[in-house]
């Protein structure tokens, strides 16, 4: 099953070494990570969206996790109320009237072109992985050139919702 | 200004270098030793060491594997962290073993390891290896230092880390130019704050009492103990807690000595050589409550047939381990004598267990750990018994791993605990003996006896030097069956007696090695011949090295095969 887990990090120089390593060690595969700095100096965020087989799994990434020196929370947010936002950039190949074409599919995902060449344009689009996934597979048949996606990076909600199934896996359960 | 002024000046002043700081860093920690091996990217920090000579102590070994598995011993026996030093590259990377052992034996160990200077860290320079990538799977935490002013702050940090919660080996890497650098102490501070890091100690209530109540309603109870019990130094605890209620308790490898072994209660070790009552108490049983065991793949044999029947309680201080491979039922995340405080504290129901008990103790008669013996040869069972007898059960014994380590795990019965010194997780050839030096200088007053197989032996013998160096009076038993015991017995038993390169072509003469060492020594190839000199060898006020010739077919028994269950144990008594 695929799981959004958030990692909040002191930005020492290793962790990020340390977070990949031990999912690797420990055979969990991860899809995207991303990392940036938080609200607070010193502190970074990570996002990271892992396959794992099962909730033992999971339980043991979460806690592996936890577990590190420099890692200060973890939590998995897949079943939280939850903003989740991806970028790509995708450059398509395409010159004269093609270009307004282009334009067209990319309205409705309210995405832009960031550069125009003589025969090649770049498309930034931000959304949910789906979404990206819908364009990018629009724009396939004209020839993409080039695909460079950011991971996935999210955090809950301002409000969540009054009950909440705790889907977790606290060790009471 | 007369000479004597001049020298006071000289020896009072402050700190100058980095390496000055680093050395009052750890005098400050309490550190009395170091366990080391000089080169020279350590350089300022030996000459730190040298104008520090009268505080602290340093032991130089002959390779630093050698010097790592001593801190590790010194580390078993003390609970303190033992502290190594190393150069930068090929010094580091072999105490690349050392440091995997200590994270899978949950041992406590600041190693402080040289980097080239920070100016040319990451230009393949002399002597550089990424010893922080190397490290970062096999440490509980790594520094890099990048600051010499940083050094007070982060020796406290690797200090507080390695010790507390889940024990392990912190590594520290300084660079040349920030040991070499000078620096005004002055106004340092080493106050930390580690917000990620906040062990729980204590147990959550509501657990213990589930746990109490569990206990009431069950028939057929065990205890599993394993080294958080001795980490926690809860020995006391836990045998007031199981003749309390009267329960049968199992140890782990690591976990022999956490209950006395002669205590009717006691089942032995349990795993692929346990005993047969051990881990049959552990396959049939309907409470288990594991106390500082994390249920280790030796331990478990095939999980499908893992305690199938058990409620299981996990009693551990470091959370990840508790769900981990074993289904958990009643998980505490708590230090073993915390828990075990807490649990004897809860009224529990007198237990209606005497069914279960009398079957153990029928087991136990009936199938008791067993070899076949002669009167000439020595097989390697009755050397365990004899070594045993000669040392009233009171000596520390530290083994290398495999056969010997087998039968000295399942024939030296321990009744105190912090006696026993092995390699469990990692199962390092070339542990036993370094290791004896460092429980030997822990534990002066102390009989250490290093149980040694022939062939591990010669990974770390090096360290013979040492021993005479330091008039160790340790007691090396090279359980000598010119094999590669426990890889010929699997190729015997597993592999159709296919020996490939498992049976030693050549070997020295190991008496004559250790006397070229300047150290004591005997070969022993009878029974006869072990029994006339074993007391005045156990006498003698220096090391010495006995070569004892034993059976070399002799197979450890009884087992469970890989991939077999608890219940399906071969080579049990008949």
């Amino acid at each position: 099953m695929r799981r959004i887990i958030t990692a909040t990090v002191q930005n020492r120089s290793g962790v990020l070494n340390r977070v990949t390593g031990l999912l690797q060690r420990r055979q969990f595969n991860i899809e995207s990570i991303s990392v940036g700095p938080t609200e607070t100096e010193g502190i970074s965020k990570m996002t990271l969206v892992v396959d794992v087989e099962d909730s033992q799994k999971l339980e043991q990434v979460t806690k592996q996790l936890n577990k590190q020196i420099d890692v200060l929370k973890v939590s998995d947010i897949t079943d939280k109320a939850i903003v989740a936002r991806e970028l790509a950039l995708i450059k398509v190949a395409g010159g004269g009237q093609l270009r307004s074409e282009i334009k067209g599919i990319i309205e409705p995902f309210r995405a832009s072109i960031i550069d125009v060449s003589k025969d090649s344009l770049a498309i930034q689009v931000t959304g949910k992985p789906e979404k990206i996934e819908a364009l990018i597979e629009l724009l396939r048949p004209y020839g993409i050139k080039e695909l460079s996606r950011t991971g996935l990076t999210a955090f809950l909600r301002g409000q969540q919702p009054q009950v909440t199934e705790m889907n977790s896996y606290s060790l009471l359960k | 200004m007369n000479v004597e002024a001049a020298l006071a000046i000289q020896t009072s002043t402050a700190p100058k270098t980095g390496a000055d700081l680093l050395i009052k860093s750890l005098i400050e920690e309490g550190v009395e030793l170091l366990f080391g091996y000089p080169g020279g990217a350590v350089l300022p920090i030996y000459d730190a060491i040298y104008r520090a000579r009268d505080e602290i102590k340093h032991i130089l070994f002959r390779h630093e594997q050698g010097s790592i598995h001593a801190a590790e011993g010194y580390a078993r026996i003390t609970g303190k962290p033992g502290v190594v030093i190393a150069t930068s590259g090929p010094g580091a990377t072999n105490l690349v073993t050392g440091i995997a052992d200590a994270m899978m034996d949950s041992l406590p160990l600041v190693i402080f390891t040289g980097q080239v200077a920070t100016s040319v860290i990451g230009t393949d320079a002399f002597q550089e290896s990424d010893i922080m990538a190397i490290t970062t799977p096999i440490t509980k935490h790594n520094y890099q230092v990048r600051s010499a002013g940083d050094l007070p702050r982060i020796v406290k940090e690797a200090f507080h880390i390695a010790s507390t919660g889940r024990p392990g080996p912190v590594v520290i890497d300084i660079p040349k130019d920030i040991s070499a650098g000078e620096i005004d102490d002055s106004d340092l501070k080493s106050d930390f704050f580690l917000p990620g890091y906040q062990p729980t100690t204590k147990p959550n209530p509501l657990q213990i009492k589930k746990l109490a109540e569990a206990l009431s309603k069950s028939r057929k109870p065990v205890l599993l103990a394993g080294a958080g019990v001795l980490h926690a130094k809860a020995s006391e605890e836990l045998r007031n807690f199981a003749e309390k209620h009267s329960l049968p308790v199992v140890t782990t490898l690591l976990g022999l000595g956490s209950f006395p072994a002669e205590s009717p209660l006691s089942l032995g070790m349990g795993g692929m050589h346990g005993t047969y009552t051990a881990n049959m108490a552990l396959y049939e049983c309907d409470l288990l409550i594991n106390i500082g065991a994390r249920f280790d793949d030796r331990l478990t044999g095939n999980l499908k047939h893992f305690a199938p029947n058990a409620k299981v309680a996990h009693i551990d201080i470091d959370p990840a381990e508790i769900g981990k491979v074993v289904i958990t039922h009643i998980p505490i995340v708590s230090d073993a004598k915390e828990a075990l405080c807490e649990l004897s504290s809860q009224s529990v129901e007198p237990l209606v267990h005497h069914e279960w008990m009398e079957k153990l103790e029928q087991n136990k008669l009936q199938f008791p750990l067993w070899y076949k013996n002669n009167d000439s040869d020595m097989c390697p069972q009755w050397l365990m018994r004899a070594i045993h007898q000669a040392t009233n059960g009171d000596a520390v014994i530290t083994t290398d791993v495999g056969q010997h380590q087998m039968w000295a795990a399942q024939y030296y019965q321990f009744s105190e605990p912090h006696r026993w010194v092995t390699s469990g997780g990692l199962g390092t050839m070339g542990f036993g003996f370094p290791a004896a030096i460092g429980a030997q200088i822990a534990s002066p007053e102390s009989k250490v006896i290093a149980i040694v197989g022939d062939a591990g032996f010669q990974m770390t013998l090096q360290e013979l030097s040492v021993v005479h160096e330091l008039k160790l009076p340790i007691k090396i038993i090279i359980v000598n069956n010119g094999a590669l015991g426990m890889v010929r017995q699997w190729q015997e038993t597993f592999y159709e007696n296919r020996y490939s390169h498992s049976v030693l072509q050549s070997q020295p003469d190991f008496s004559m090695l250790a006397e070229s060492y300047q150290v004591r020594g005997i070969k022993v190839t009878s029974q006869e011949e072990l029994l006339s000199v074993l007391p005045d060898v156990m006498a003698y006020d220096g090391p010495v090295l006995m070569d004892c010739r034993v059976l070399q077919q002799e197979n450890v028994y009884p087992m469970i095969a890989p991939g077999k269950g608890l219940h399906e144990m071969i080579g049990v008594k008949e």
